[in-house]
C-alpha cells in the first residue's frame, strides 16, 4: 500500500514536471537551508542570477530553486494545481494581466509596494520590478551612407526607397511563437496605424523571424541582419556595448516599455517566502542589482517622465483584450496576412 | 446658583440644551444618511455608464458577414474600465446561445435583453460581487438574423473605496455640522434663560424696605411669573402697613386707658381713709403700672421686630441720642434717688441707623439699670469710638446676673434668677439684642467687677 502511494506519487510529480516545459533549472543553495522558494521565470538564469545570490545572501536560511520556461509555459503552469511556485516572474505582461484578473495571484500589501507608482502594480498582486524599452537595433554597415531612421515613418521610408539592401535582412519577433512578440506587436497595433504599413513594408522584404531577442541581436551583430525590430532594449544594450557597428534606438514617435512583472499564485505552498523574494526585489538593494548586475533597467518615474517618448505598457484590464482568443486569432491572421504575405 | 430652602427639580437650561443636541445629533445623521446615499448611487451610476460605454462599444464591434459573426474587441473597451480603479473585469459573448469567448460561467441576465441600451445587473461571480452590463444585437449571417448577447462585468471595489471616500466626508461633514450647531444651541439656551436670570437678579438686588413692584420689561412668558410676584408684593406690602397701623392702634387703645385707670385709682388713694382700701390701691396702681410698662415693652418689641424688617436708615448723631435719652430718665431716677455719671464724646458719633431702633435699645438699657439699682445708685453711662465701632455701656450697682449666662437673659420672656421682687417683662434685653443684630452689631451682658452689671452695645460706624 505504501509503495503503491509512493508511486503514485512519484508518477503524479513526474506528470506534474511533465506538464512544465523547462528551459533550464537551478537549485541555488550550499544545502544547509531549512526551507526552499521555488521561483518561475521566463527571465534567464544568467541575468537573474546576482540577485538569487544576494537575497541568499541576506536570507541564509532560504534556498532558491529557480526554474526559467517560456512566458506560455509559465501562463500554463500557474493554474495547474499539480505545479506550485512562490512567485511568477515574466515579461509577457498581458499574461500575468489575464492570471492576475482570474484570481490566480495572492494579495501582498507592504512598503516596498505601496512605494511603486499606480502604473507599476495592480491590485496589489502584480508587481513591476523593471522596465525595459523595446527598441530597433540596426548594424551600421548595412546603413552605410543612409541617415538611420528615428521613427517609424522614417523607417518605412528607408525601407521603401532600399529594398536591395534590405531584402532577407529585417529580423523580427514571431508574435505566433513568442509572448513578448505578441505582446509587442499588438501593443504597436495598439499605438498607431503606422504598424501595419511598417509590417506590409516588412512583409515584402522576406523577413526573419525570431522567437527570442539574443539571436536576433546576434544576427545583427553577426552582420547576417542589417535591422532587428522590436528587441528588449536591456538586453540589446548589454550584448552590443562596446561594439561600434552596432546601433540601438529608441523610436521617437513612440517606444513601448515592457514592465516585468511578478506575482505570488494563489496556489503557492510557501508565499511568504514568494513574498520575501519579492520584498527583496523591490527593495532598493534589489533595485539597484537589477539594475546594475543584471542589466533591467529599475523602476523608476523620473526617467519615464523625462523621456516622452517612452511609453510603458500599463497594468490596465485593455491587455486582457489581446489575451481573448477570438482577438488573437484575428490579430494573428492579420499580422500574418500583412506580414508574410499570404 | 443655590437657594437656601429651595431645591431645583431639574433645569430649563438643561433641558434645552439636551433637547437641542438630541435633534442636532439625529440631523447630523440625517445629513451623513443622505449624503452617502446621494454619493453611491451617483457613483453607482457613473461607473455603469463606463461599464455600459465598454459593452456597447464591443457590441459596436460585432459584424455579419458569410462567414459568421465577426468579433474584434476594441482594446479601450477594456482600458477604459481600468481608469477608474483596479477592478477585474470579466465579459462573455454568446452567439445563439453558445458561448464564443470570454467566461462561459459569466451569469447572464434573467431578464429579457432588448433595445439598444444595456441592461444592468449584481451578482456573485469568482468569489466577489461583480456589476454586470448586457446587451444584445442581432447580426445578420449570410441573411439570417443571428442573436449575439454581450455581457461586461466589473468587480466594485473601486466603486466601493470611492463611496467609502465619500461617506467618510459625509461623516466629517455630519460632525462639523453637529459641532457648530451644538455650540450655537448652548448660546441659544442661555440667550432664552437670560431673561429669568435678570428678572431674579433685579428682585435679589433690593433693599430690604423696596416693596414696589418689578416694572423692568419681561418676555411674554415670563409675564404670569412677574405679575404673580408683583401681587404678592402688594399684598406683602398691604400686610405690613396694616401691622404698622395695628401696633399703633394697640398702643393707643391700651395705653390710654390704663392711664385713666392709673389716674383714677391715685384719686381714690387720695379720698380714702381706710388703709386696709389704700393698701390695696397702692397694690392696683403698681399693678396698673406694671401693666403699662409691659404693654409698651410688648409695642416697643412689636416695633422692633416690625422696624428690623423695614428699617428706615437715616445719619444719626449717636452721642446726641444718648444724651436725650439720659435725659429723659432724668425724672425716674431722681424718684429714687440715683444718679447718672454720663461720659460722652463732645463731637457727634455718627452712624447710619434706624433712629427709633436705637432710641429704644437705649432706654431699655437705661431702663433696666434704673429699675435694678438700689436707692441713691450711680450708673454709668460711657460712649466710646474705637477701632471703627461705638460701643455704648451701662453699668450699675444692682444686684448683678447671679451666675446666668448672658444668653439666657436676652431670650424672650426671660429673667433673671434673682429678680422675681421687680416689676418685668423680660422683654428688654431681646429688643437691645435684636437692634444689636439688626445693625451688625453686638450686645454683650457681664457682671461688674465689685457687684451689679455691665451691658455693653456694640455698633459698627461704617
Amino acid at each position: 500500500m505504501r509503495r503503491l502511494v509512493l508511486a503514485l506519487g512519484l508518477i503524479l510529480s513526474a506528470a506534474g514536471a511533465l506538464a512544465l516545459d523547462i528551459e533550464e533549472e537551478r537549485l541555488f543553495g550550499s544545502g544547509n537551508e531549512t526551507s526552499v522558494v521555488k521561483i518561475l521565470s521566463t527571465t534567464d538564469i544568467d541575468i537573474f542570477a546576482p540577485l538569487v545570490i544576494a537575497f541568499q545572501a541576506a536570507n541564509p536560511g532560504i534556498a532558491v530553486r529557480y526554474t526559467v520556461a517560456s512566458t506560455t509555459e509559465v501562463y500554463k503552469a500557474v493554474p495547474d494545481s499539480a505545479l506550485t511556485f512562490d512567485l511568477v516572474i515574466s515579461s509577457a505582461m498581458d499574461l500575468q494581466m489575464k492570471l492576475a484578473n482570474d484570481g490566480y495571484a495572492r494579495e501582498h500589501r507592504s512598503l516596498e509596494t505601496e512605494g511603486l507608482p499606480a502604473w507599476a502594480r495592480w491590485r496589489d498582486q502584480l508587481f513591476a520590478f523593471a522596465q525595459e524599452p523595446v527598441v530597433l537595433i540596426l548594424s551600421r554597415p548595412a546603413f552605410e551612407g543612409l541617415r538611420l531612421p528615428q521613427t517609424r515613418a522614417d523607417l518605412i521610408d528607408l525601407l521603401r526607397a532600399n529594398p536591395e539592401r534590405f531584402e532577407g535582412r529585417i529580423g523580427t519577433y514571431d508574435p505566433n511563437r513568442s509572448g513578448a512578440g505578441y505582446l509587442f506587436a499588438t501593443q504597436d497595433a495598439r499605438q498607431s496605424d503606422t504598424f501595419w504599413r511598417l509590417s506590409e513594408v516588412i512583409g515584402g522584404l522576406s523577413p526573419r523571424l525570431y522567437d527570442g531577442s539574443g539571436a536576433m541581436i546576434a544576427d545583427v551583430q553577426s552582420g547576417r541582419l542589417a535591422l532587428a525590430y522590436n528587441v528588449l532594449g536591456s538586453y540589446a544594450a548589454a550584448q552590443l556595448s562596446g561594439d561600434p557597428d552596432a546601433a540601438l534606438i529608441e523610436l521617437e514617435d513612440f517606444t513601448n516599455v515592457l514592465l516585468r512583472t511578478a506575482l505570488i499564485p494563489r496556489g503557492a505552498e510557501r508565499p511568504e517566502l514568494g513574498a520575501a523574494f519579492l520584498e527583496f526585489l523591490l527593495s532598493d538593494t534589489g533595485q539597484t542589482l537589477i539594475d546594475q548586475k543584471a542589466g533591467l533597467p529599475r523602476i523608476d518615474a523620473a526617467t519615464l517622465a523625462s523621456a516622452g517618448h517612452r511609453r510603458p505598457i500599463r497594468l490596465d484590464p485593455g491587455l486582457l483584450v489581446f489575451v481573448d482568443p477570438l482577438k488573437r486569432q484575428k490579430f494573428l491572421s492579420e499580422w500574418t496576412a500583412a506580414f508574410l504575405r499570404r | 446658583m443655590k437657594i437656601p430652602g429651595l431645591s431645583p427639580s431639574g433645569s430649563i437650561r438643561q433641558r434645552l440644551i439636551l433637547q437641542l443636541l438630541v435633534l442636532v445629533a439625529v440631523l447630523s445623521w440625517m445629513l451623513y444618511i443622505s449624503v452617502r446615499t446621494v454619493a453611491s448611487s451617483a457613483v453607482e451610476t457613473t461607473q455603469d455608464a463606463i461599464l455600459g460605454s465598454a459593452t456597447i462599444a464591443i457590441a459596436e464591434e460585432l459584424r455579419g458577414g458569410d462567414d459568421g459573426v465577426g468579433i474584434d474587441i476594441p482594446y479601450t473597451a477594456f482600458s477604459m474600465l481600468g481608469a477608474t480603479g483596479e477592478d477585474r473585469v470579466f465579459y462573455r459573448i454568446v452567439i445563439d446561445g453558445v458561448t464564443v469567448t470570454g467566461y462561459d460561467d459569466l451569469p447572464l441576465s434573467d431578464d429579457p435583453l432588448g433595445g439598444l441600451t444595456p441592461i444592468f445587473y449584481t451578482r456573485a461571480y469568482q468569489s466577489e460581487t461583480v456589476r454586470i452590463a448586457a446587451v444584445e444585437r442581432s447580426v445578420l449571417v449570410s441573411n439570417r438574423p443571428v442573436r449575439v448577447v454581450v455581457a461586461v462585468a466589473q468587480t466594485r471595489s473601486a466603486q466601493d473605496a470611492i463611496v467609502a471616500r465619500m461617506a467618510n466626508r459625509a461623516a466629517a461633514l455630519g460632525i462639523g455640522f453637529f459641532a457648530v450647531a451644538a455650540l450655537l444651541s448652548l448660546l441659544t439656551a442661555r440667550s432664552v434663560i437670560q431673561p429669568v436670570r435678570n428678572v431674579a437678579e433685579a428682585v435679589r438686588r433690593r433693599g430690604p424696605q423696596d416693596l414696589r413692584p418689578v416694572d423692568r420689561p419681561v418676555p411674554s412668558e415670563l409675564a404670569p411669573l412677574v405679575t404673580a410676584l408683583n401681587q404678592f408684593i402688594a399684598r406683602l406690602s398691604g400686610a405690613l402697613f396694616r401691622t404698622e397701623t395695628f401696633i399703633a392702634e394697640a398702643a393707643h387703645h391700651i395705653r390710654t386707658p390704663l392711664a385713666t385707670l392709673r389716674a383714677q385709682a391715685e384719686i381714690a388713694l387720695r379720698q380714702s381713709h381706710n388703709e386696709a382700701a389704700r393698701a390695696a390701691i397702692r397694690g392696683m396702681i403698681r399693678s396698673v403700672d406694671d401693666s403699662a410698662r409691659s404693654v409698651g415693652q410688648l409695642l416697643d418689641h412689636a416695633a422692633v421686630v416690625y422696624r428690623t424688617d423695614q428699617r428706615a436708615d437715616e445719619e444719626i448723631d449717636l452721642a446726641a441720642l444718648t444724651r436725650d435719652v439720659v435725659a429723659a430718665f432724668g425724672p425716674a431716677a431722681e424718684l429714687r434717688e440715683i444718679s447718672f455719671d454720663l461720659s460722652v464724646p463732645d463731637q457727634p458719633v455718627t452712624m447710619t441707623a434706624d433712629r427709633l431702633l436705637l432710641e429704644s435699645a437705649i432706654r431699655n438699657l437705661l431702663d433696666n439699670a434704673v429699675k435694678y439699682s438700689a436707692l441713691e445708685g450711680l450708673i454709668s453711662v460711657s460712649l466710646l469710638v474705637e477701632g471703627g465701632e461705638a460701643r455704648l455701656s451701662v453699668r450699675d450697682r444692682g444686684r448683678g446676673l447671679s451666675g446666668v449666662r448672658s444668653a439666657a437673659l436676652t431670650g424672650r420672656f426671660r429673667r433673671g434668677t434673682n429678680v422675681a421682687d421687680v416689676i418685668g417683662s423680660g422683654l428688654g434685653l431681646t429688643i437691645v439684642r435684636e437692634v444689636a443684630t439688626a445693625h451688625g452689631g453686638e450686645f454683650r451682658l457681664t457682671e461688674r467687677e465689685g457687684g451689679g452689671a455691665c451691658a455693653d452695645l456694640s455698633l459698627p460706624l461704617a
